[in-house]
């Protein structure tokens, strides 16, 4: 298991985001999360990558701890800062509108935080770069600027940039919502990709068709809570659950 | 003809002012300078202050703000040259000059600062976050370059007002360009020294105008 997700919980002003979620990733594999917005989908992806600090509940990437309840008062412990740098190594994120820094160029954007934050040469960096916008079919873009590029090509260059410190996790937020519906073909089959080379894809999505698509296992949501999960064979064959066939036939 | 074409343009008189204009112009550019070289960093380092999340710090820098905002330029400079002096500090002219218009401009600086951090997207922390840049790196490589474009047009008007701010000095009797063009003027019983200071200010502030037109070009890279 490269991701393990054991009870967790999340209030926002009273409100129950996320009501004991617990779930784990495989290496290699693809996982979907879906269900409506709201359903609190986007704020498991925001606990995992740190972005929100949970109530209560565990988080082990690749064997490490990024939080844990205390065994004694039963508070949330997350890891110190250095060994936090070690788990976002570990953890790639693509946001659904992809937040690129714009006063970058393409190249800028993914030799950035591997130079500056994790002490890779500058030519280290750059080669893999360059191989990493060669896979995602962006080799032209390397001097452009985000606001040159197209929301495919944007979204690929996030994924080139959370790609560059060789993550066990990829992360991505909503991969099809900013995108035009012929290109979803493309990102199913980089995510694909992904997960070929090793790379475990939790993926969250409201977008039953891609889910189905692309997903290996999947995870339906509502109200906070996991309401049902499986393979994708057994989810999509045998639902049984009411709430879940609504949302399907939405 | 030439001669009275001369003689009408003052040409020999106003080249006789030249000298004093000169030393004159010398002190408006040393104190325009050296507050432009202290108070916008001071600025910048006031405006991330103010968006911290440290409360008796945030307290602390809009009363700072609300003082320097809220009172007169001229008000400042009176008090730290003559009003410091009664309660044991004393502290020499230029000095005092460059203190009032540090903290002064500084907090000018800092608010049209922090409107600009305040605009950049949320989306842009989380993703410097998630790469792992801590808060410093964050606000030096992701944030400030972006803000700095954002406000640059905003801080060009506030250069070209310190420009002719410079002339407030003197109440404390600063050698600088007007006081040098008045004091022609009340002795040659002429209002062409004040022109020629006129002149002067506008080439200063037509030079200015010219570097922040290349500069803004230098922003234009990315949108």
């Amino acid at each position: 298991m490269v991701l393990q997700v054991k009870g967790l919980c999340k209030s926002f002003n009273g409100k129950e985001v996320l009501q004991n979620v617990s779930f784990s990733l495989k290496t290699g594999e693809i996982l979907a999360i879906i269900g409506r917005s709201g359903s609190g989908k986007t704020t498991i992806l925001r606990c995992i990558n740190n972005l929100v600090r949970c109530d209560r509940g565990t988080i082990i990437v690749d064997g490490m701890v990024l939080c844990k309840e205390d065994e004694q008062d039963g508070k949330v412990v997350y890891a110190k800062s250095a060994e936090m740098l070690q788990i976002r190594k570990k953890l790639g994120m693509v946001f659904q509108s992809f937040n690129l820094f714009p006063h970058m160029s393409v190249l800028e954007n993914i030799i950035e935080a591997p130079i500056n934050v994790f002490g890779v040469s500058r030519q280290e960096a750059i080669e893999l770069a360059e191989k990493l916008l060669e896979m995602l079919d962006l080799q032209d873009k390397v001097s452009a600027y985000p606001f040159e590029l197209s929301g495919g090509q944007k979204q690929r260059v996030a994924i080139a940039r959370a790609c560059a410190l060789n993550p066990l996790i990829m992360c991505l937020d909503e991969p099809t919502s900013a995108l035009d519906p012929e290109l979803r073909e493309g990102i199913a089959l980089t995510i694909e990709k992904l997960a070929a080379k090793g790379m475990g894809v939790l993926l969250i999505t409201h977008d039953m068709v891609f889910a189905k698509r692309v997903a290996q296992r999947v995870i339906f949501m509502e109200n906070g809570q996991i309401m049902a999960q499986g393979s994708k064979e057994e989810f999509f064959n045998q639902i049984t659950n009411e709430r879940i066939k609504k949302f399907m036939a939405e | 003809m030439i001669d009275y074409i001369w003689g009408l343009l003052q040409i020999d008189y106003i080249w006789g002012l030249l000298p004093a204009l000169f030393s004159g112009l010398v002190g408006t550019l040393k104190i325009f300078f050296i507050t432009l070289l202290l108070s916008l960093p001071l600025g910048i380092l006031v405006a991330a202050g103010r968006v911290s999340k440290i409360k008796p710090l945030v307290s602390v820098l809009h009363l700072y703000i609300w003082i320097m905002r809220g009172t007169p330029l001229l008000l400042q400079i009176v008090f730290i040259f003559f009003g410091l002096p009664h309660v044991g500090i004393t502290i020499e002219r230029f000095l005092a000059i460059l203190i009032a218009f540090v903290l002064n401009y500084a907090a000018y600086f800092a608010e049209i600062f922090r409107g600009g951090i305040e605009s950049i997207d949320q989306g842009q922390y989380d993703a410097a976050k998630v790469l792992g840049f801590n808060s410093v790196q964050t606000f030096m490589r992701i944030i400030l370059p972006q803000v700095v474009k954002i406000v640059f047009p905003s801080v060009a008007n506030e250069i070209i007002t310190l420009v002719k701010d410079t002339a407030l000095v003197y109440i404390v009797g600063y050698g600088e360009l007007l006081r040098a063009g008045r004091i022609a003027t009340n002795r040659d019983a002429s209002l062409v020294p004040l022109v020629v200071v006129a002149v002067f200010y506008l080439a200063i502030t037509w030079i200015l105008t010219k570097i922040f037109e290349r500069i803004e070009k230098k922003f234009a890279y990315y949108q």
